[in-house]
Parts: C-alpha cells; sequence; structure tokens
C-alpha cells in the first residue's frame, strides 16, 4: 500500500544571489528562513519524501537561479523534487528537468492556457505535471458551481493566480477534475483560507478535490502541527501533506512528525 | 567506471549524482563502444516501453555482449520492463527479452500511475538486497510492471492492487520497478551493493 508523504514546501526568493527561502502569511509578510539547497538536504535527512521548490519571484532572468538550485540539491537529496513558479512552455520546462527535478510545477500558466498541460505531460508524463491550485472559499452560491458544505456553510472554491494576487472565476473542482483529462498527474492543493493561519488543512475542501479525481492530491496551507496531519489523513484521502512554516523554523522536525503519525497508524514511511 | 546509458530517454542526473554519493566512477555513455570499458552498466528508462526500445536497439548488441560476459548490469524503470520479451503497453515493440515474459498494466481500481512510497517483500534474500528488509520503501512511478515467466526470478515485490515484481535477479542482472536513486538512504544502499558487485 502507498504511504502517505510528508513534504516540506520551499518558497523561494531568487532575486538575491543563490536565492532563499521564505515564507508569507496568507500569500503576504514575507520571513526568511534559509538557503534553498540547505534546508532540501536538512528536510532530506529528516526523513521528506517530497521536496517542493516554488519559486515565488517567478521573472524570467532568475530561471537560472532555480536551474542552479535544483543543480546543486540534486548532488545530495535523492528523493523527488518538484519545482514550480512561472513555468509558461515546454521549453521552460525542459529547462527545469534537465537541472534534475522529476515533476514540474504548474497554475497560473496552465489556468491562461490549459493546453500546457497535455503539452509537457506529453512530453515527460502525466506523473511529472502537478496542478497547483490555490483555492478560496467563497459564500455567494451561484449556479454552475460546485457546491460543498462545510462547518462555516455552503461554500464553492475559486481559483486564484498571480500567486494569490488575482482572483479568476474558476471553479476549482471542476478545473482539477478538467486538468486530470488534460493530462495533470498529481494536484497540490492550497488553501488560501488556512495559508499561513496555523488553523489546520481545510478539511472540506481537501476532501471535495480528492473525491473528485483518481490522481494524488497533496493537500496545503495551514498545517501547525502534527495534528493536522494526522486530521487531514484520517477525514480524507490526501495522499500527501505539505508544511512550511513548521518545519522552516524548527518548530517540528519530519522524523518527529512521521513517527507521531506512525504511532497514530498512518501509513508513513519512516 | 559504471556506465549509464544515455539513449535520449529521461534525465539522468539522478542516477548520475547517486552513483557518485555512492563511491562510484559513473559515467554517461552516449555510444556503444563506450560499454567496452564498463564494470557495470545501468540500464535506465522513462516514458514508453516501444519508444525506449526504439532507442535502445543501437545499444542492443553491446549490451548483450556485456551481459554474456558477466558485466553487472542494474535496470531501473522501463529499464527493467526491457528485459522482458515483450509489453501491452507497445505490442508491436519486441524487448530485449532476456528474461521471459511480459510486462502488463496494473489492474483497473488502483490509482495509475502508481506514485508514491511503497514497501518491499523480498523473495529472495540476493546480494543486490542486502541492508534492505521486508517492509522497507521505496519510490515507485509506473503503470506497468514485468510478469517473467519463471518465477525465482523474482527478487522483491510490492503491493498496488496485485503483486507487482518490484525487483528481479538472473545472473549478472539485477533489475527495480521502482527508483533507487529517488528512495533516500535505502536506495543509496541499493546502489552501493551493486557498486560493491562490480568490484568482486
Amino acid at each position: 500500500m502507498l504511504a502517505r508523504r510528508i513534504i516540506p514546501c520551499l518558497d523561494c526568493d531568487l532575486g538575491v544571489p543563490g536565492g532563499r527561502v521564505v515564507k508569507g502569511v496568507e500569500f503576504k509578510q514575507i520571513r526568511y528562513a534559509g538557503i534553498p539547497w540547505e534546508l532540501a538536504r536538512r528536510y532530506y535527512e529528516d526523513g521528506a519524501d517530497e521536496i517542493v521548490f516554488l519559486d515565488i519571484t517567478a521573472s524570467h532572468e532568475r530561471r537560472e537561479t532555480m536551474t542552479s538550485v535544483i543543480k546543486k540539491t540534486s548532488e545530495s537529496v535523492f528523493v523527488p523534487l518538484a519545482v514550480g513558479g512561472g513555468i509558461k512552455s515546454v521549453k521552460e520546462a525542459r529547462e527545469v528537468f534537465n537541472a534534475g527535478a522529476d515533476k514540474i510545477t504548474v497554475n497560473t500558466s496552465a489556468l491562461k492556457r490549459p493546453e500546457l498541460i497535455t503539452e509537457i505531460s506529453d512530453k515527460y508524463g502525466n506523473q511529472a505535471v502537478v496542478l497547483a491550485v490555490d483555492a478560496k472559499r467563497r459564500y455567494n452560491l451561484e449556479d454552475g458551481r460546485e457546491i460543498v458544505q462545510t462547518p462555516e456553510g455552503p461554500c464553492w472554491f475559486e481559483c486564484s493566480f498571480y500567486g494569490g494576487r488575482e482572483f479568476t472565476g474558476v471553479d476549482a473542482i471542476s478545473w482539477a477534475r478538467r486538468a486530470v483529462s488534460l493530462g495533470a498527474g498529481e494536484i497540490l492543493l492550497t488553501s488560501m483560507d488556512r495559508d499561513g493561519t496555523y488553523d489546520g488543512f481545510d478539511i472540506p475542501l481537501t476532501d471535495a478535490v480528492a473525491k473528485s479525481v483518481r490522481i494524488p492530491v497533496i493537500a496545503s496551507g495551514g498545517c501547525a502541527s502534527p495534528d493536522h496531519m494526522l486530521e487531514v489523513f484520517q477525514r480524507t484521502d490526501a495522499s500527501a501533506a505539505l508544511a512550511a512554516s513548521i518545519f522552516h523554523f524548527g518548530e517540528w522536525n519530519i522524523a518527529d512528525v512521521k513517527r507521531y503519525l506512525k504511532e497514530r497508524g498512518v501509513n508513513v514511511r519512516v | 567506471m559504471i556506465a549509464i546509458v544515455n539513449y535520449g530517454m529521461g534525465n539522468l542526473f539522478s542516477i548520475y549524482n547517486a552513483m557518485n554519493r555512492v563511491g562510484a566512477d559513473p559515467k554517461i555513455v552516449r555510444d556503444p563502444d563506450g560499454l567496452k570499458e564498463a564494470e557495470g552498466i545501468v540500464i535506465p528508462g522513462v516514458g514508453a516501453f516501444g519508444s525506449c526500445m526504439d532507442q535502445l536497439s543501437r545499444f542492443e548488441g553491446a549490451l548483450l555482449q556485456a551481459f554474456d560476459e558477466g558485466v553487472p548490469m542494474l535496470g531501473i524503470c522501463v529499464g527493467m520492463q526491457v528485459l522482458f520479451e515483450e509489453s501491452e503497453e507497445s505490442p508491436k515493440a519486441r524487448g530485449l527479452g532476456w528474461i521471459e515474459g511480459k510486462v502488463v498494466r496494473l489492474p483497473e481500481g488502483v490509482m495509475i500511475p502508481q506514485m508514491g512510497w511503497n514497501s518491499l517483500t523480498i523473495k529472495r534474500p540476493v546480494e543486490m538486497l542486502n541492508g534492505i528488509f521486508d517492509g522497507d520503501m521505496f519510490y515507485f512511478v509506473h503503470s506497468y510492471y514485468g510478469r517473467p515467466k519463471d518465477p525465482s526470478v523474482i527478487a522483491a515485490t510490492t503491493e498496488h492492487g496485485v503483486e507487482v515484481t518490484a525487483a528481479v535477479a538472473k545472473d549478472n542482472l539485477f533489475a527495480t520497478q521502482f527508483h533507487p536513486e529517488k528512495s533516500g538512504a535505502k536506495g543509496l544502499r541499493i546502489l552501493e551493493n551493486f557498486v560493491r558487485f562490480t568490484r568482486c
């Protein structure tokens, strides 16, 4: 049986030499966490099942910084690496794969041009394309929306792009389902309502998306403790839980989190 | 020198780095001639069975010669599948056929591709699995798996809807459906076993 995965996420600001890992709250307020490849190596040694790098600067001239970060990381990190942020074409994806990435994640560029998912998956396989969905609850119920019941009332989920700065009007659950048919192999699902809040994962959102698609869903946004991971694994079919701050700022070590989950019956790799 | 066969299918950076890490002297080899001095040969592979075989065919003679001479060989992922005779993925393509049997699709009803960490059941304690125990987890990404005619070549299995061949061993040949280069310390241990094997 496949293990549930624990994935640390490194949001990278590549506007400084060598890059740096930062962490925002609700996609704003930035805090400095460390050097990307050093943090990646520490997490690998602690037992991370995979590592996600997101280029939050994502301008074209910084692509080279990202490829050098991946190259350096893959010399000492031997678990899958996923890389995203501003990848708009197969050519840009190729640069990232050639540097040592196993998967790329796309969000804004795929919402603007959904065929990109197909173009990359045709060349590198479905497993190499992760669709990142940044979803925000909307309580104004409209026709044609996928309505989800939550303790706060029924809502639908709207996709955001440009790192949470703009909204699309696109229904997140329908979009996830469509992305699967276009060739996405995995969904990285971030709750914008929970991101940076330390309130735990958005369980109704994660559950709804995991039930709608037959590919792995990575739950993201709001994780502050191993209990939050336990909750998302017990209450949804999420394949993986992603977190940033709790690992970056020394609150929890990945090995301890995995031991905690295993003791409570979650199938994780320890 | 350990040759990593570069036949144009996929990124060899990870396997190269992992081999370096375990103290091997890896070299990415683009021509069949480059296999002549190899003390060990790695056959990687991603993508479809048929396109892998198309690209690999120019290496077939050199690989067969090395296999016959007893050079240790390691197939990884589709690099394991091409050792079989044929595959449901590409019915018109012919495999290397060093292992009798067929590559078949994972059953309906499970997540395809299988992507993630799954645990091994060891069927045969071969040298390549030194330091690896039942329940150890490895990273898999695949939609098809090899089903050998002779089950005694199976070294380890995993479970994904059905019992899936995870590793085969035959003479100087060892192959894994999972990616040892992406499987953390346990994966590196297998690569280390392989490197040690090339030096015996």
